[in-house]
């Protein structure tokens, strides 16, 4: 590059001989030189911003291009991705401790007609009718005559039915898939399944959703497909329900009852290994609810262990008697007079046939199920602890048991807890509870004094909740309860080698207007075992149960429930891995100094 | 020389449009089959999950008591009991077998002689 000079020597001599400033010419020469680089300087930039500009231009279409491709064509899977288990069915099945399979997902069929495709309206409608007899065919061929272009004939029909329908021949008589729930195990454990039935419906498939029990509890989580083919796991053992279940009705119909209930369940975890409730249905085929008038606790629908709340009578003594030693008022040995007449806000408190028991340690006072002595006890202990002691036992709440039923299984509570509700409270009458509640509190005095909330999931260990009790007061009560067996009100129910113990409750049943019936009763019997060590709690409810002993109509529990229980735990026990064990005698001398 | 090279990049242009055009068909070939392998998955998972619930219900307790009862002669199945447990030393184990006899000694009967 050739550069000019700053100062050309002829313009210089020029200027000078003429007498101007050189210096003139040498500032406009680097003032032109200046404006020549500013020139090349900005071609070169502006030719950078161009191939920039037209690279940005490319980039964009590109991508423009892409997303209009996308946007306008058919999407389709990625082919080379695995899919999995988890689109293969809609609702996840449910299982059983040991993953037996207590709901599970079935292909079957719609039929639906489009009578415009149809080519003999009239022989497809009478060959329907002879498929199906429990539908009406000239309403069908009304239907397949009319204006209609679109029927819903079945919703859900089985492989044989289709075939018989594809025999019919007419192109109009169209099918859609339909995903069914099936429970292949029939009534069993129906209370818990509940049921399912179909949501929104189109021609290609239905939405499954659960209307009772776990199946509506738990639906979000069974038809999440995140949960991919993971079923949901309850803690029920179904070799153990069916033997609850068929020893339960056995026991119903023996006792002449109306109906029963019973609640196994596990002390530690507190998981529910059979919860039963007869009369059942079959949640493949859900009954309707009642309508009109009929008492809802008469229908099969009605679930007698959870939603079932009654006074359950005595077998609420234990608890009186269980907090009074925990207070430190007594121990087990301490005499109570529980001579009458006794009258607490102006109310006579009796006992069962007008006995009287004198003056009998609390022990006694268990075993021979005196109401005044517990009356007694509960003065004692009086009406705020009370209430707090029910009340952490898990009394005056539904209980936390997850099946969409347990929710309505409020107990009832007295308005005014005052000194006679105290009293009554205390052998049971005025508090009407669940059987499950019963069970979570009897479970509290088994595991050493521990709440645990029944629960139908799967647990992987003990589930303690707060203490309510100290280990002494709940050992106390499990002697005592013990001791009901073997020589109080519940001899029926010994089985030899499981050392059970418990406590009958025969409660009047209370008239719809108010009052008690006479010869009506619920009568119970909450057991734990084996006594030394329990595992187990079970209660047993029967509802109006009356039998005919030794020439006598009997309705108290130490003759109806108590031997139902005892028989369901000579069948159940084994099923649970308990060997029968010889009990433990008494380890004389020898006090426990810690834990 | 040159030309050497230029013979020699036109081969390898060749041998790998041939390789590129046999991996585009392989691709295609393998997802076909994903497909195929896919479909029959889940013709599968469908066909398992009858048979899952076809096991269920022929294995359900209602079912299973009425065939005990119906082949009581034969079976003689009954409900579990707790007099049916039993300890370890109540099971009478298999007598050892006979050591092989090595040094066997003649008796006066093993010819079959019979005394009178």
């Amino acid at each position: 590059m050739n550069r000019i000079p700053l100062r050309p020597l002829a313009r210089i001599l020029d200027a000078r001989s003429k007498g101007e400033n050189p210096d003139v010419i040498e500032r406009e020469n680097i003032r032109q030189r200046h404006e020549d680089m500013q020139d090349r300087a900005r071609a070169r930039a502006e030719g950078r911003l161009l191939v920039l500009g037209v690279f940005f231009f490319c980039a964009f279409l590109v991508v423009g291009a892409r997303m209009g491709l996308l946007a306008t064509s058919e999407a389709h899977e990625p082919l080379a991705s695995a899919s999995g288990a988890s689109i293969a069915t809609q609702r996840a099945d449910i299982v059983d401790r040991e993953g037996r399979i207590l709901a599970t997902n079935f292909e079957t069929h719609s039929l639906y007609a489009q009578p415009p495709l149809m080519v003999d309206p009239i022989a497809a409608a009478e060959g329907l009718a002879k498929v199906f007899p429990d539908l009406d065919k000239d309403r069908l061929i009304k239907d397949f005559t009319g204006k209609r272009k679109f029927i819903w004939i079945k919703k859900r029909i089985s492989p044989e039915q289709k075939q018989a329908v594809h025999d019919i021949g007419d192109p109009g008589l169209l099918f859609g898939p339909r995903e069914m729930r099936l429970y292949p195990n029939g009534t069993l454990a129906a209370h818990v399944l509940g049921g399912a039935g179909f949501g929104k419906e189109g021609v290609n498939a239905a939405e499954v959703i659960g209307v009772a029990g776990v199946e509506k509890q738990f639906d979000g989580y069974l038809r999440d497909p995140a949960n991919g083919a993971k079923p949901l796991q309850l803690s029920l053992d179904l070799t153990v329900q069916a033997a609850a279940e068929r020893v339960l009705l056995g026991g119903m119909k023996i006792m002449n009852a109306k109906g029963a209930s019973s609640v196994l369940m596990d002390v530690h975890t507190g998981e529910v290994i059979s919860v039963a409730s007869l009369p059942a249905f079959d949640p493949n085929d859900r009954p309707r609810p009642p309508t009109g008038g009929l008492d809802p606790s008469d229908s099969p629908l009605f679930n007698r262990a959870v939603q079932g709340v009654y006074e359950l009578g005595s077998v609420f003594k234990i608890f009186a008697a269980a907090q009074a030693i925990d207070l430190g008022l007594v121990n087990s040995e301490t005499i109570i007079d529980t001579s009458g007449p006794m009258r607490v806000g102006g109310f006579p408190i009796g006992e069962f046939r007008k006995k009287n028991y004198g003056k009998l340690s609390v022990e006694d006072i268990i075993v021979k199920s005196s109401n005044r002595g517990t009356g007694r006890l509960a003065m004692q202990i009086g009406p705020k602890r009370q209430k707090d002691f029910l009340n952490a036992l898990g009394m005056f709440d539904p209980t936390p048991f997850e099946i969409v039923e347990a929710q309505g299984g409020h107990p009832l509570l007295p308005k005014q807890w005052g000194e006679l509700s105290t009293v009554t409270i205390s052998y049971g009458h005025g508090l009407s509870t669940s059987p499950m509640h019963l069970a979570a509190g009897y479970a509290a005095i088994a595991n050493g004094g521990q709440y645990v909330s029944p629960t139908i999931l799967r647990q992987k260990g003990p589930q303690y909740g707060p203490r309510v009790m100290s280990p002494t007061a709940a050992r106390q009560a499990r002697k005592m309860l013990r001791k009901v067996v073997t020589s109080g009100t519940a001899s029926f129910g010994e089985v030899p080698g499981y050392a059970v113990g418990g406590k009958t409750g025969t409660a009047d049943k209370p008239k719809p207007g108010g009052g008690y019936y006479k010869d009506k009763v619920i009568a119970t019997f909450a057991t734990i075992f084996p006594a030394n060590d329990p595992k187990y709690v079970l209660v047993v409810t029967l509802d109006e149960p009356s039998i005919t002993a030794y020439g006598e109509k009997r309705r108290t529990a130490g003759w109806t429930a108590v031997p139902v229980a005892a028989e369901m735990i000579g069948r159940v026990a084994p099923l649970l891995g308990l060997r029968p064990q010889v009990e433990p005698g008494e380890t004389a001398g020898i006090t426990l100094t810690s834990n | 020389m040159r030309g050497v090279i230029y013979v020699l990049t036109a081969l390898a242009v060749f041998g790998l449009a041939l390789w590129a055009y046999q991996e585009n068909y392989r691709t295609q070939q393998v997802l076909k089959d994903t497909q195929r392998l896919q479909r029959q998955i889940g013709e599968a998972q469908v066909r398992l999950s009858v048979l899952r619930a076809e096991w269920a219900y022929l294995n359900r307790p209602d079912r299973l008591r009425e065939l005990a009862d119906l082949n009581f002669d034969r079976l003689g199945l009954l409900p579990l009991r707790p007099d049916q447990f039993g300890r370890v030393d109540e099971v009478a184990y298999p007598t050892a077998p006979l050591p092989p006899i090595t040094n066997a000694v003649d008796v006066s009967t093993l010819n079959g002689e019979q005394f009178p």
